[in-house]
C-alpha cells in the first residue's frame, strides 16, 4: 500500500496541536478539503506549506534567492508553528545540523541555493546513506564564476547521483503540494530518504502567482522516527557503525561488499518511492497531446515557457505536445519512453549550459537523434517562448524571422 | 490567444518601488478577476542601481515568467534609466512591441530624434509626465512616485481598475499585524502605527487617482489603447 501512516501517526489524526491545528489524514488534506485562493510569491507559499507540515526543526542560512523563504520560516517559528529554528554557521554546517536533528528523530526542513548547495554537498550523499528523510528546498541559481544570483539549474545535475529523491517544481502550486506530499513519501519505511525539492530561483520564489491553499488550521500528522529502516543512533549497525568504524579503513571483501550493497539499497529505495509518489502526484510526469509528432520535454520553468510556445505554435497551425518531468530521481524512464514513442522531434529546453535533462533523455530513448538539446539559456537569462518557437521552426526547416536583439 | 495579454516592463532604480508597483498591479488584476503574474529582476541591489520588475496581465492563465523581453508597455521610473543607461536593456525600449506605450517619469523630454523615429515606425506612443511632482503634491513624499506611475499605466491601458488598485494597496500595506500575546504597550504602539498607515493608504490612493485621471485624458485625446 502507498503512503500508509504508522499506528502512532494515526493516533494523532483528529487531535489538535498547540497552535490549534488539527492533525489531518494526508489523503484528506491533499484531495478532499476545500481550498482557498491566494495571490502569493513562491517564498510565501513555502512558508504556508511549512505552516501545515508539522516541522520540528528548520536550520537557516542566508543565500539568494532562498533567503526570503528562510526568514519567513523564522516568522513561523516566532508564531510557534515550527518547534525549533536556528541559524547555521555556513551551508555545510546547516546540512550537518539538519543531519543531527534528523538522527535525533525530528522532521527537518531547510532551504539552500546555488553556491550554498555546492558548499553543503558532502552532506547530501551522507543524508541518503544514513536514510534521513530531510527535505531541502533548492532554489536554483548560478553556481560558477563569474558570479550570478539569477536562475540557472546547473546545480541539479550534481544532485542527481547523491541517492536523494530529486523533484523539480514548475510553479508555486507545485511547491505547496509537493512540500507536504514530499514528507509523506520520503518518510515511508521502504523509502526513508532525503528529498531535494528544486525550483528555478526568482521565477518561482519571487513571482506572485495564484495558489490554492488548504485551510491553515489543518496540518500533517507528525513524523514517527520509529518508521526508520535503520535503528536510531545505534552504534553497532549501519549507518552509525559505518561512521564510527568506517569500512574504508578495512581491506577485506566483506567491508567492500557491505558498502556496495548499501549503495545499491539506497538506489533501490529511490525506485521504491515511485508507488508512493505516483499515488500522490498522479505520476512522475504529466503529459499533454503526447500524440503530437513534436514534443517538448522539460522540467521546472522550462515547462511554463514551453506551454507559452505551444500556444504560439498552435496559432500558426503547428501542434506540439508536452511532457512535464516532475521527478528526476526516481527518473521516469518507462513513462518517457512511452510518451515519446511516436514523436519525430523531441525538444528539451533548459535553463543551464550543459543540457543535463537532454543528456538523461538521450540515454534512454531509441533513435536519440530525435532529441534536440535546446534551446538553452544560462547564467540567469530569460527564455522567452519566442526562442523555443524559433528553435522548433528552424528544426522543421521553416524560415524564421530573426528575433529582435536585446541590444548590448 | 496571446493578444489578450498585456506585458508591462517597469525599469527603475533601487529604492523607487518598481518591484512593489509590479506586485500591486498584479494583485489589482487578480482582484479584478483577471490572470496575472509579477516578478522582479535584480542583482545584489542597492539604492540608485538598476532594478526591473515585470507584470503580465491576461484573460487566460499565464505561464510565461522571468525577464520581459517583448513588452507592450514600458515604464521608466527615473530619468537616469535613460540618461545614464541604468537599465538591463539598451536602448531602454529594446523589444517594445508594435502599438506599444512608453511611460516616462520626467519633467522634460528625454528622447533623441532617433528614438522618436523608432517609435513612429512601430506606432509606439510616449507619455512623459512628472510622476515625482504628482507624488510630492498629492502623496506628500517622492516615495509615492511608484503610485503616480501605477495611476498613469492604469489610466492609459485600463488593464486594472481603481477599485482593484484600492484593494491591492490595502492588502499590501494595510495588513493588520497580529501580536501573539503582546503587552498592552506593544498593542498601543501598533495602533498608533496603524492610524498612520491608514493615512498613508489614503494618500497613495489619492496619488493614483490623480495620475489616473490625467493619463486617461491623454490616452483619450491620442486615441491610445493597448488592450485588445
Amino acid at each position: 500500500m502507498a503512503n500508509e501512516l504508522s499506528e502512532s501517526q494515526r493516533s494523532f489524526i483528529g487531535t489538535k496541536n498547540k497552535k490549534g491545528q488539527t492533525y489531518t489524514d494526508p489523503q484528506k488534506l491533499f484531495f478532499e478539503v476545500d481550498r482557498n485562493s491566494a495571490f502569493f510569491t513562491g517564498s510565501e507559499v513555502i512558508k504556508e506549506a511549512i505552516r501545515r507540515a508539522s516541522v520540528d526543526v528548520m536550520v537557516a542560512y542566508p543565500i539568494t534567492p532562498q533567503s526570503e523563504a528562510a526568514a519567513l520560516i523564522g516568522e513561523l517559528y516566532a508564531e510557534g508553528y515550527v518547534a525549533d529554528y536556528m541559524r547555521g554557521e555556513s551551508e555545510f554546517a546547516v546540512m550537518g545540523q539538519c543531519a543531527g536533528a534528523a538522527f535525533g528523530g525530528a522532521r527537518v526542513f531547510t532551504t539552500t541555493a546555488g553556491p550554498g548547495t555546492m558548499r553543503a554537498f558532502e552532506n547530501f550523499p551522507m543524508w541518503a546513506g544514513s536514510r534521513l528523510p530531510i527535505q531541502v528546498i533548492v532554489t536554483c541559481r548560478g553556481i560558477n564564476s563569474p558570479l550570478s544570483i539569477q536562475p540557472d539549474t546547473l546545480e541539479m545535475a550534481f544532485l542527481l547521483d547523491t541517492g536523494m529523491l530529486v523533484w523539480h517544481a514548475e510553479t508555486a502550486q507545485d511547491f505547496f503540494d509537493w512540500i507536504l506530499m514530499g514528507y509523506i513519501v520520503a518518510e515511508q519505511p521502504d523509502v526513508h530518504l532525503p528529498l531535494a525539492l528544486c525550483c528555478d530561483g526568482f521565477f518561482v520564489t519571487h513571482t506572485k502567482d495564484t495558489v490554492m491553499l488548504t485551510p491553515s488550521d489543518l496540518c500533517l500528522p507528525p513524523y514517527d522516527p520509529y518508521r526508520s529502516p535503520v535503528p536510531c543512533m545505534d552504534m553497532e549497525v549501519p549507518p552509525v557503525r559505518m561512521m564510527r568504524d568506517p569500512f574504508i579503513m578495512k581491506s577485506n571483501y566483506i567491508s567492500y561488499m557491505t558498502h556496495a550493497s548499501w549503495q545499491e539499497e539506497v538506489r533501490a529505495a529511490v525506485e521504491r518511492s515511485r508507488k508512493h509518489t505516483i499515488a500522490m502526484m498522479g505520476g512522475l510526469i504529466d503529459t499533454e497531446n503526447e500524440d503530437a509528432e513534436i514534443l517538448i520535454v522539460a522540467s521546472g520553468t522550462a515547462v511554463s515557457q514551453g506551454r507559452e510556445a505551444i500556444r504560439i505554435l498552435e496559432d500558426e497551425g503547428i501542434h506540439v505536445g508536452l511532457v512535464k518531468v516532475k521527478s528526476l530521481r526516481p527518473f521516469p524512464k518507462q513513462e518517457i519512453l512511452e510518451a515519446t514513442k511516436n514523436a519525430k522531434h523531441i525538444f528539451v529546453p533548459e535553463f543551464n549550459v550543459v543540457g543535463w535533462l537532454a543528456r538523461e533523455i538521450r540515454s534512454i530513448v531509441p533513435d536519440n537523434d530525435r532529441v534536440v538539446a535546446g534551446p538553452h539559456v544560462a547564467g540567469g537569462m530569460t527564455m522567452p517562448a519566442e526562442v523555443i518557437v524559433e528553435e522548433i521552426q528552424k528544426t522543421l526547416g521553416h524560415r524564421v524571422a530573426t528575433l529582435a536583439g536585446r541590444g548590448s | 490567444m496571446l493578444k489578450k495579454r498585456t506585458n508591462i516592463r517597469m525599469s527603475g532604480l533601487g529604492g523607487q518601488g518598481a518591484v512593489t508597483a509590479a506586485h500591486v498591479m498584479a494583485m489589482a488584476a487578480n482582484r479584478d478577476g483577471k490572470f496575472s503574474i509579477s516578478n522582479p529582476f535584480f542583482g545584489a541591489e542597492k539604492r540608485m542601481a538598476p532594478a526591473e520588475s515585470y507584470c503580465r496581465i491576461g484573460e487566460e492563465r499565464i505561464y510565461d515568467r522571468g525577464e520581459l523581453v517583448y513588452p507592450d508597455v514600458i515604464m521608466i521610473f527615473h530619468a537616469q534609466v535613460i540618461t545614464m543607461q541604468k537599465s538591463y536593456t539598451a536602448p531602454f525600449y529594446s523589444g517594445i512591441k508594435k502599438d506599444g506605450v512608453v511611460i516616462i517619469n520626467s519633467a522634460c523630454d528625454l528622447l533623441t530624434d532617433d528614438d522618436r523615429a523608432f517609435f513612429e515606425d512601430l506606432n509606439v506612443r510616449v507619455y512623459t509626465f512628472d510622476a515625482t511632482h504628482i507624488a510630492m503634491e498629492i502623496g506628500g513624499t517622492e516615495l509615492s512616485t511608484n503610485m503616480a506611475m501605477l495611476g498613469a499605466v492604469s489610466g492609459i491601458t485600463k488593464t486594472v481598475t481603481l477599485e482593484g488598485l484600492d484593494l491591492a494597496l490595502g492588502e499590501r500595506f494595510g495588513k493588520k499585524y497580529v501580536a501573539s500575546g503582546g503587552t498592552a504597550s506593544l498593542d498601543e504602539a501598533i495602533k498608533k502605527k496603524y492610524a498612520k498607515k491608514e493615512q498613508l493608504l489614503k494618500k497613495n490612493m489619492d496619488t493614483i487617482r490623480k495620475s489616473y485621471e490625467i493619463a486617461s485624458v491623454w490616452a483619450e485625446n491620442g486615441k491610445v489603447a493597448v488592450v485588445a
